[in-house]
């Protein structure tokens, strides 16, 4: 990462990627909701290579008493990378990366939830990753936002994400893990899709202020592709609800 | 009925058609957009959404099963399946406690069936068990569903609650809070159970209550 010399061609001739994918395209993506049969809310995904799991538990009690708000909901996300989920084995529990991670998916995700209406509680998400492939943090955000969603927690819309970057000074969507490995930025980006706010921008890597403009504007184009997947997920597992209501 | 239901999703933009905002709606900039997954009903006026998921939120005038978790003084501490225990004053109990005897009545681990006598807009929940039939519940079996499931249970104008009870000749009580209590014999209870789940899991294919009824009989037999 950070622009490493090395002789890898990320990019060839015909402008395709080292997967097969032209420079805008998304890799293949899966979501599933309500897997869980003991969480409140649940989800999992399957983008590119990528498997996570989220689960969602409340509102429920805030223990340690200490950390409630009497005026509003706390919402805590746990990211975690499983010890099997790279290359080399990761060694388990949380370290620096997986903190700012579940720091910047709290925050993403407490934009969008009506806190206000739960005052004392605290909502809690788990993101598992099961297997990494590089934007595992979008991956896991837009996975917990289903899981919430499934969960019946009052928000103002889902949160969906995509990352962008730069790989042989070109820039390109949804990096793989060669291509964020060797790569010279990457640059993980979250939304709102109705009213297109930001909700999660980082970048690790260099490029212009042109670069990072083309390439925000192709992350947002492609969560909102992303955002009707998770529609279609969360619709599929409950319009057999819906019809039973219809009986009634 | 032939009104459309359909499934509506957080932030999606909803046509109010004239009717006010209710449950599960928000304004945003003049227009009304959905909070929380469920199905968009129209009555007397009021756009609502169903849930079809998600905790227990207590409402006034719910009778629920709950379990004491804690002894006060003056007040027990219930929890009742929702986000927040539920207090229960002396005051609102059919006994004369004296202060500090609260726990000659009612034991940490002792069931209840209680009504919700308030909740404020702080979501701060208060019981009352004083009215006829809620009570300290002895002996019998609990189970838990998702709220939501709760009307499946019960049936249209109680007809499936009837059925299990009539079929097994158990007694069940079914709380608002989706916690259940079974009394019968250990076969009685293991077979409205067994009910319990087919409707849980089957209750959106048609014919539900032949089927319960089919499984109820079969096991009647013995086998």
């Amino acid at each position: 990462m950070g622009g490493m010399a090395t002789d890898i061609k990320l990019i060839d001739e015909n402008g395709k990627r080292i997967d097969g994918r032209s420079f805008d395209e998304l890799r293949p993506i899966k979501i599933e909701a309500g897997i869980l049969e003991r969480a409140d809310g649940s989800a999992y995904i399957e983008w590119g290579n990528n498997k996570i799991i989220a689960a969602v538990y409340g509102p429920r009690e805030v223990y340690p008493k200490h950390m409630q708000d009497p005026s509003k909901a706390i919402l805590r996300a746990r990211y975690n990378m499983a010890a099997f989920s790279v290359d080399e084995r990761k060694k388990p529990g949380p370290d620096r990366r997986s903190i700012e991670l579940s720091l910047v998916i709290s925050n993403a995700l407490s934009s969008v939830v009506l806190l206000e209406q739960f005052p004392r509680t605290a909502i809690d998400v788990f993101i598992e990753v099961l297997q990494a492939d590089a934007g595992t943090r979008i991956a896991g955000l837009t996975a917990a936002s289903v899981a919430l969603a499934d969960a019946g927690i009052p928000m103002k819309d889902l949160i969906v994400g995509c990352a962008a970057g730069k790989v042989d000074d070109i820039v390109v969507l949804d990096l793989n893990k060669e291509e964020d490995n060797y790569g010279q930025a990457d640059l993980p980006v979250a939304i709102i899709p109705r009213t297109k706010e930001l909700v999660l921008f980082q970048m690790d890597g260099d490029m212009t202020f042109e670069e990072i403009e083309r390439g925000l504007k192709m992350a947002i184009d492609a969560s909102m592709k992303v955002y009707e997947l998770q529609k279609e997920a969360l619709k599929r597992k409950y319009i057999n609800l819906a019809q039973e209501d219809e009986q009634q | 009925m032939d009104k459309i239901r359909e499934i509506v999703l957080p932030g999606d933009e909803i046509d109010l058609m004239g009717n006010k905002p209710g449950n599960g709606i928000y304004i945003d900039n003049g227009k009304a957009y959905v909070e929380y997954l469920g199905i968009k009903t129209i009555k007397s006026g009021y756009v609502n959404i169903i849930p079809l998921s998600g905790r227990y939120q207590p409402q006034k005038g719910d009778k629920v099963i709950g379990k004491v978790v804690d002894i006060m003084p003056s007040n027990w501490a219930v929890d009742i399946n929702a986000p927040y225990l539920a207090p229960l004053h002396v005051n609102d109990t059919p006994w004369k406690v004296d202060f500090g005897d609260t726990g000659k009545y009612l034991n940490v681990g002792d069931t209840i069936i209680a009504k919700i006598m308030s909740v404020n807009e702080v979501k701060q929940v208060w019981l009352t068990m004083k009215e006829p039939g809620l009570r300290k519940l002895e002996g019998g079996h609990i189970i838990t569903v998702s709220p939501t499931k709760v009307p499946r249970i019960i049936g249209k104008d109680g007809s499936m609650i009837k059925m299990l009870k009539e079929m097994t000749d158990s007694r069940i009580y079914v709380g608002q809070n989706g916690v259940i209590w079974i009394d019968g014999s250990i076969d009685a209870i293991l077979k409205v159970v067994g009910a319990i789940r087919i409707i849980e899991k089957e209750a959106h294919i048609i014919g539900l209550t032949d089927r319960v009824k089919d499984y109820l009989s079969k096991n009647k037999k013995g086998d």
